[in-house]
């Protein structure tokens, strides 16, 4: 290998001390940095156990609640909604949908679900809460274990909205947003409260027969959050939703509508856990999203479901000319994970990146990917999907990259990086490629790796314990992923991957 | 203050394909704090073994011997306490370990060996003279331990963990491969200023005489199938400059032949 030439004395003595200066500064706030990571770090984990969130709440509505869908219980849902008609409609078109389609026979393993055994819609209160203090006890003692109010508090958020069960039980948004247009509430509330915005966009970036649970949510959809963004408005601050089940054998169906105007840009980030019992729930959200013209979305999501919960979630966005949308995907708990989320490129030069981590442990399956659809020409998308598996977990890229004929100049690039952690564990990367236009640039490269021995060993070798080495090389392959997040899930999520990584060093 | 390091009747064996192969074959050497030991031998005479194995690779086996760094047998320990009993290691192949900063590895380093975090203020002055001394670019410590740096990079960065870490002992293997006139010069100089500072004892395990040109062996070693055969001063090494090897092979096999 050549050897570079790194030495600046050749450079004039001005630029030297500005790169000493510059070095400085770099070097005094990574030690910053580090050091409050550390102490952050140390009080997390010394605070966690091994899954955190696995406690429940008092249970009365979701005692009463029964289980199983029919025509019946759609019809039910709909009516305790004092929904309009329209909706209702889309509701008995979702549940035939349901019924028509067939269960996927590939991917995860389905054959012990029943859509039966959940319970489809749990009210865990009248109205929605004005403030934290309105929550019974429990259930805001949970969002302080969660540690929501306190960052709405510390305002590292824009709004928040706090959906428990099937409702969202409190949703705020900052006065000065509110002031710009910004709308941000449960969808249930923006049906009653600006049902033409809701009817113009509803189902037409994920069909109500896309798939069977788009229309199982279609049909008994309930919470999740509704976004608009004005024209040039841009939400500095993420908005935040936090996703709790309580009840066991839930079945939790929030349907999420984000609209960017042109020009605008927002950045949504979602939370999710569960306590851990025996019976499965089920997560099975449809979330659309309109990148208008120029705008701008970033969705992320950390997804630590607790190990009994089917998590099948359809994700897509329509994405108009120079516009630009972000997936942010990890997905760390849940028993079976099925996600692909989808930008379809329909206007010139827009632009789309998945950024996806997966961690499949014990008894784990993550399916997951990203589908790119290009429609127009100079679009681009790129993906970056990690895995990480351990304990005999299996983990899958399942991925779509579709270019139509016309679609000139567009470009995609694709990483798949899987780090196994032990050999009983699995990695599969299922790549389907459809290009039907001849100028296009194309990019593939995936890699299986192990960690190595040899990388354990140098880190060892500097005083470094095994621990802490294998701590590391797993926090390092995230790495690309994790420096996206907001700082608080960022830990949350190098918290999570050590946690798992646990009892993993032989 | 004399530290001392004793290797005593060393065996140690590799797994190979062909099944369980002895490397180091009864080593015994003695090495005190300030004394620079030139290590000179053949491919695959087992060098590279004796330095990982001193260092506690996985890879090898020890089978009999012991390693004493004053009086405690380092061959008990996990190479993280080797680390902190002070030995050092710079490796001929440095491993990347993709997205851990430079930065982040050095202090964890740091604080792990001496069993607690620097001081920020003098540790950045320390890392940042040290590199600039290794005429390293700032940018170095944002970059990810090893990845994408080359040859030279790797061995620059290897002798900054040597200045930073501060080991009783340490082990350079073939630091000097790789490198050009320019790279072998700043990178000895790294070594010498490190030993200058700290006065560990040095054992420098190389193929080619070049790299004594800059850093002076006190003592220089013949080591050939798995031991050490021969003993002398500097003059030794200009001696096998001259001669080679050759001398000090089995018959039938030439210097090239790499068991490993």
């Amino acid at each position: 290998m050549a050897e570079k030439t790194t030495d600046s004395s050749a450079s004039a003595a001005g630029t030297k001390q500005a790169a000493d200066v510059e070095m400085s500064q770099y070097v005094a706030d990574r030690e910053r940095v580090n050091e409050d990571k550390i102490k952050q770090d140390d009080k997390i984990i010394s605070e966690f156990g091994e899954y955190s969130y696995g406690w429940h709440d008092s249970d009365a509505a979701g005692e009463a609640a029964k289980k199983g869908i029919s025509e019946e219980v759609v019809r039910e849902i709909s009516a305790d909604k004092h929904e309009p008609q329209w909706m209702l409609d889309y509701r008995l078109a979702g549940y035939k949908a349901f019924l028509d389609k067939p269960m996927p026979d590939w991917g995860v393993d389905l054959k012990g679900f029943n859509a039966q055994d959940f319970k489809y819609y749990v009210k865990p209160l009248d109205k929605q809460a004005k403030s934290w203090d309105d929550l019974p006890p429990d259930i805001k003692n949970t969002y302080d274990r969660l540690g929501i109010p306190e960052a709405e508090k510390k305002r590292l958020v824009s709004g928040v909205a706090a959906q428990y069960e099937s409702e969202v039980i409190y949703n705020s948004i900052r006065e000065d947003l509110k002031a710009q247009g910004v709308i941000f509430l449960d969808t249930d509330a923006a049906v009653q409260q600006y049902p033409d915005l809701v009817k113009k966009y509803f189902t037409t970036v994920v069909p109500v027969d896309d798939n069977k649970f788009a229309g199982l949510n279609t049909a008994a959809w309930s919470g999740g959050s509704f976004v608009y963004v004005p024209k040039g408005v841009h939400v500095e601050i993420p908005l935040q939703a936090y996703f709790r089940i309580n009840t066991p054998a839930m079945g939790q169906f929030e349907r999420t509508l984000i609209i960017a105007d042109e020009g605008s840009y927002v950045h949504y980030v979602e939370g999710c856990t569960a306590p851990i019992y025996s019976q499965d729930s089920l997560h099975a959200a449809v979330v659309e999203i309109v990148v208008e013209k120029n705008a701008r979305v970033r969705y992320t999501t950390v997804q630590n479901w607790s190990n009994n919960v089917y998590n099948l979630v359809t994700q897509r966005a329509y994405v108009k000319e120079g516009g630009t949308m972000e997936w942010v995907d990890g997905n760390i708990g849940s028993k079976a994970t099925m996600k692909y989320p989808a930008c379809i490129l329909a206007g010139p030069y827009a632009k789309a990146e998945t950024m996806s981590i997966g961690f499949a442990g014990k008894g784990q399956y993550q399916d997951t990917g990203a589908k790119m659809i290009h429609l127009a020409p100079h679009t681009s998308s790129t993906i970056v999907a990690k895995s990480i598996s351990k304990d005999a977990g299996r983990s899958a890229y399942r991925g779509l990259v579709k270019i139509v004929k016309g679609a000139e100049g567009a470009h995609s690039s694709v990483v798949c990086d899987a780090l196994l952690v032990d050999d009983y564990s699995r990695s599969d990367t299922y790549p389907h490629v459809d290009v039907r236009e001849d100028d296009v640039t194309m990019a593939h490269e995936a890699t299986v790796s192990k960690v190595s021995e040899d990388q354990l060993f140098y880190l060892m070798s500097r005083g470094i314990e095994e621990k802490e080495a294998m701590g590391m090389i797993v926090r390092g392959f995230v790495e690309p992923i994790s420096k996206l997040l907001p700082m608080e899930y960022a830990l949350e999520l190098n918290r999570l991957v050590e946690l798992q990584m646990e009892g993993s060093v032989g | 203050m004399q530290h001392t390091l004793e290797i005593k009747d060393l065996h140690a064996a590799v797994e190979t394909k062909e099944g369980r192969k002895e490397i180091l074959k009864g080593v015994n050497l003695t090495v005190h704090s300030g004394e620079t030991h030139a290590i000179m031998g053949p491919n695959g005479s087992g060098k590279s073994t004796l330095a990982y194995t001193l260092a506690g690779h996985p890879k090898y086996e020890v089978e009999s011997g012991q390693a004493l760094l004053d009086g405690e047998d380092l061959l008990k320990m996990k190479p993280d306490e080797r680390a902190k009993a002070g030995l050092f290691l710079a490796m001929q192949y440095p491993v990347e370990v993709p997205g851990v900063s430079m930065t982040n590895f050095l202090r964890t380093a740091k604080t792990e060996v001496d069993g607690k975090a620097p001081a920020i203020r003098s540790w950045v002055k320390d890392l940042q003279g040290s590199m600039k001394k290794l005429r390293m670019d700032p940018k170095f410590a944002q970059r990810s331990v090893n990845e994408g740096f080359s040859g030279g990079e790797k061995k620059r960065a290897e002798v900054l963990q040597l200045e930073l870490l501060k080991p009783k002992f340490a082990i350079l293997d073939e630091t000097d491969s790789g490198l050009d006139v320019d790279a072998l010069r700043i990178v000895s100089e790294g070594v010498n200023r490190a030993k200058e500072d700290n006065d560990f004892g040095i054992l420098m395990v190389t193929h080619y005489t070049r790299i004594l040109r800059y850093i002076k062996p006190d003592i220089v070693h013949v080591f050939a199938d798995g031991r050490f055969i021969k003993t002398g001063g500097p003059e030794l090494a200009d001696e096998l400059e001259e001669t080679g090897y050759d001398q000090y092979l089995p018959e039938g096999s030439d210097s090239e032949s790499a068991l490993a």
